[in-house]
């Protein structure tokens, strides 16, 4: 039994597939989304024009569109970091839950203090909470060769029951003591309140820039420093950077910490430029983890491309909020993101692999 | 018994890029005989055993089972024809029970299997065979010697006639092996045939009725094994080549200097098992020591532990007197080792990196400034290396892995002899490459020693550690087991220390 068709290696990847598979799987996902909706009875190009109007038409959807972005864009380059160096980090959500929680404490704790200082502090602690919450899967990784997705994904869920217990459960220093009857965060000082900036009408987040900055450090890192040479070599040939004397363990642990800690930053800025508390259902309910890995598979692990798709991305998830109703299923913003992520993937094949079909051969067996 | 041919193969061709692995190869096995399939690695063997058992197919030539000319798309087809075969690499699943792994991909298993079937299916050959194992155990609580009794019961469950069997005494303790012998005598008793593929003079002096012995790819002699001896078997494994000249050089006298000292050192192979065993050496100042020895005797260990990649269990490594750390290839890299490893494409190089990275995978750490990469350095250094070592490539960017054989070879040594070391561990440095490349790794190695490196040569290829090394050290089951003079060595002494023979 052969399958008439077979992947081969392809020995050189032309530049232009690195652009037009990740179109390519972008409309194959809305064509597979479209024969989705038109089996529930829906008019697939109503729903993709509104879904367009409300994502990205006009300054208001775009303003929206980049504030649910910014998370995205963080949690996308939290993803692209450890995949780069082939550590299926896919505990984004935890490490930003953590950094929020970090964020949200500093903001609390430095009332009155200039909004400078008070914005650069809410990112460091993010960036250590976030940070430290990976470097325990690097470590286990690491020293005990233990899977990091599910190290990773297990400390995804005991990052929510600590959220949830801080403010619901106790009486912790997050929890507003205000509120009695509906638990809620305590808000952090005004001066603590990330600005936001217009132009032209769409007002972008001060994290969204942030976001920008902290990806082009990336591709510097990766690109330009030893560091990132490192990290090539490891994804490469884990054999070839032993035997060239690379310190294998020490960077596992640090890209998994980095990683963490641009999720950790993507929690700071929830708290900062947005929610301005801790708000551990609405984090819980974002997802913004979970979305960041399409992001990033959807970037191709490019840290510049991560903030365009995030913006992308964004709007269909702000999209998705701002129809939700009746005669839009509240499922098929996630339906989509879901069917994105596997053409993405498979997309990935079709870049490093091509199609070739098998030629028949006969078959002759003696008794 | 003995007199119809159970497997005859005519003509047998395969090629592998750059290699002829099988040349015309001619092999005739009768039933109910154990027939060894005897040479060094490298020699044929696992190709001709791959394509009978239908994991390769033969670029020319014929196979008949039984008579009958058969063509096996898959080892399952080879199965049918009653084919089948042990691997040297045990394939059982280990959480699985013994009676489970037993009936593991048969075509006609249902969905339920009858346990208790399967079981007394299995007890019934182990006992038949004095194959002991309990088919209710779990395949992680079994020894080594009971899990490849496992695959010889999964082989005869399927019905094989013919059961091959590669390199099975490997991983066997003494006695392990005696069983083994009696397991095999039983079973040709019955009229099954075995092919018993070895590289162990004495183990297929006793086990086998004939011996085949390949060697580059061709098949020189079948002999019945009561009228050879272990001397003619070794002759015949390593060849006497006429036309065999010694590279003639100048041996530096300062040879006496020596710049390696590897004393006393152990180590344990990936899977736990000892791989060296208290091996000293030592290489002098512009030195070409050879390793010889069958592949899989700890030479790719040895190369390891001194470069670095390895940690002993005990021992000590220095060289010109100061110490290198265990496991620490920054530590062995900065002493001045160089390591031309066996796996090119994957240990030596980042196969998918550029030429330039690969040129300075060793040495990025200096080419930078606060960290960040001298990308012009790196660019330099490649360009000027490219030049110097003639590496043909389109470009300073291309990956490696899209080089010819000879021309990856070439980076590698680029970078490790431009590196300036004080010793050089080469492993098969010129495995598959053609006549033109074999011949400029040679020259740049006699270069290096003629330049007052110390080198450590170690290759299965008794010809090129003939004709390079100055002494000869051989190793077999991770022990250094004999020592000659290059000069007027005798390959026959050679031969048989490599097999296990003590001269």
């Amino acid at each position: 039994m052969k399958s008439p068709i077979r992947l081969e290696r392809r020995l050189e990847q032309p530049k232009w597939l690195n652009w037009a598979i990740p179109v390519i799987s972008l409309v194959a996902a809305l064509i597979l989304g479209a024969i989705v909706l038109f089996a529930t009875g829906k008019n697939p190009w109503d729903v993709y024009f509104r879904i367009f109007e409300r994502g990205f038409a006009g300054t208001r959807a775009l303003s929206g569109s980049l504030k649910t972005a910014t998370p995205l864009a963080f949690t996308g380059l939290c993803a692209a970091v450890a995949f780069r160096m082939g550590l299926i980090n896919i505990g984004g959500e935890g490490q930003l839950y953590m950094g929020a929680v970090g964020a949200a404490g500093m903001g609390i704790a430095l009332d009155g203090q200039p909004t400078g200082v008070v914005v650069i502090a809410m990112c460091l602690a993010g960036m250590l909470c976030g940070g430290l919450y990976a470097a325990i899967v690097g470590v286990l990784r690491a020293k005990f060769n233990t899977n990091e997705i599910i190290t990773s994904l297990m400390l995804n869920y005991i990052a929510g029951i600590f959220l949830s217990y801080l403010i619901y459960n106790s009486t912790s220093y997050w929890r507003d003591p205000v509120s009695k009857n509906f638990p809620a965060g305590k808000p952090i000082a005004d001066r603590a309140e990330w600005n936001f900036f217009e132009f032209a009408g769409v007002k972008i987040p001060l994290a969204f820039f942030v976001a920008i900055i902290a990806a082009i450090a990336v591709w510097v890192l990766y690109k330009r420093t030893r560091f990132g040479f490192e990290v090539g070599v490891i994804a490469d040939s884990p054999k070839a950077a032993r035997y060239a004397g690379i310190r294998t363990s020490t960077t596992i642990i640090l890209v998994l910490a980095l990683s963490g800690a641009l999720a950790g930053l993507g929690g700071a800025a929830d708290v900062g430029n947005f929610r301005q508390l801790l708000d551990a259902k609405g984090l819980q309910m974002s997802g913004y983890g979970y979305t960041g890995i399409v992001v990033a598979a959807l970037a191709r692990l490019n840290p510049l491309s991560t903030i365009v798709v995030a913006v992308l991305i964004g709007g269909l998830t702000n999209a998705g909020y701002a129809l939700q109703g009746p005669d839009f299923p509240s499922g098929l913003v996630g339906t989509l993101q879901g069917l994105i992520l596997f053409t993405a993937v498979a997309g990935e094949i079709l870049i490093k692999y091509r199609i070739k079909a098998n030629r028949r051969v006969t078959t002759a067996v003696a008794a | 018994m003995g007199l119809e041919t159970a497997v005859k193969m005519t003509g047998i061709v395969k090629k592998f890029p750059g290699v002829v692995a099988n040349d015309h190869v001619n092999l005739e096995i009768n039933f109910g005989e154990v027939h060894a399939l005897l040479g060094e690695n490298g020699a044929g063997k696992s190709t001709l055993s791959n394509i009978l058992t239908g994991l390769y197919r033969q670029d020319d030539g014929i196979v008949e089972v039984g008579g009958t000319k058969v063509e096996f798309n898959s080892p399952r087809d080879a199965l049918n024809a009653g084919i089948g075969m042990v691997h040297q690499h045990f394939r059982l699943v280990s959480t699985f029970t013994v009676a489970e792994n037993v009936v593991l991909g048969e075509s006609d298993s249902s969905l339920f299997m009858d346990q208790k079937a399967v079981a007394a299916r299995v007890k019934e050959l182990s006992d038949r065979y004095g194959l002991a194992v309990d088919p209710s155990a779990r395949i992680w609580q079994l020894s080594v010697g009971e899990q490849q009794r496992v695959e010889i019961l999964k082989v005869l469950y399927r019905g094989a006639r013919v059961l091959i069997l590669d390199e099975p005494t490997a991983v066997l303790t003494p006695i392990e092996t005696t069983e083994l012998f009696k397991t095999l005598r039983a079973m040709v008793a019955e009229g099954r045939t075995v092919i018993f593929i070895s590289h162990k003079l004495d183990e297929v002096m006793a086990v086998s009725d004939r011996v085949t012995v390949l060697r580059g790819g061709r098949n020189v002699g079948t002999v019945n094994t009561r009228e050879s001896s272990t001397r003619d078997l070794a002759s015949l494994m390593v060849g006497r080549s006429v036309e065999f000249t010694r590279v003639q050089r100048v041996v530096p006298a300062e040879t006496r200097l020596i710049v390696l000292n590897v004393s006393d050192i152990s180590a344990r192979d990936d899977r736990g098992g000892i791989a060296l065993q208290s091996v000293s050496l030592t290489v002098g100042r512009g030195e070409i020591v050879g390793i010889a020895g069958v592949a899989g005797n700890g030479q790719r260990e040895l190369a390891e532990v001194i470069s670095g990649m390895r940690s002993m269990t005990s021992g000590s490594i220095s060289v010109q007197g100061e110490n290198v750390q265990s496991g620490k290839a920054r530590s062995a890299i900065a002493k001045g080792i160089a390591h031309v490893p066996e796996d090119r494409l994957h240990t030596g190089l980042a196969s998918s990196h550029s030429v330039e990275d690969n040129l300075a995978l060793k040495n990025y750490r200096t080419m930078s400034r606060f960290r960040i990469l001298k990308r012009k350095s790196i660019r330099a250094q490649s360009t000027d290396l490219i030049e110097r070592y003639d590496i043909k490539t389109p470009g300073s960017q291309t990956p490696v892995r899209l080089l010819s054989g000879g021309n990856v070879q070439k980076v590698l040594l680029a970078r490790e002899f431009s590196a300036l070391p004080k010793v050089l561990i080469a492993a098969s440095p010129t495995r598959g490459l053609d006549v033109g490349a074999i011949e400029t790794v040679r020259e740049r190695l006699v270069q290096a020693a003629d330049n007052g490196v110390g080198v450590l040569l170690i290759s299965e290829d008794l010809d090129e550690i003939m004709s390079l090394a100055d002494r000869i050290l051989v190793m077999y089951e991770g022990r250094i087991v004999d020592e000659v003079p290059a000069d007027g060595a005798d390959r026959e002494r050679i031969g048989l220390t490599m097999g296990g023979i003590k001269v």
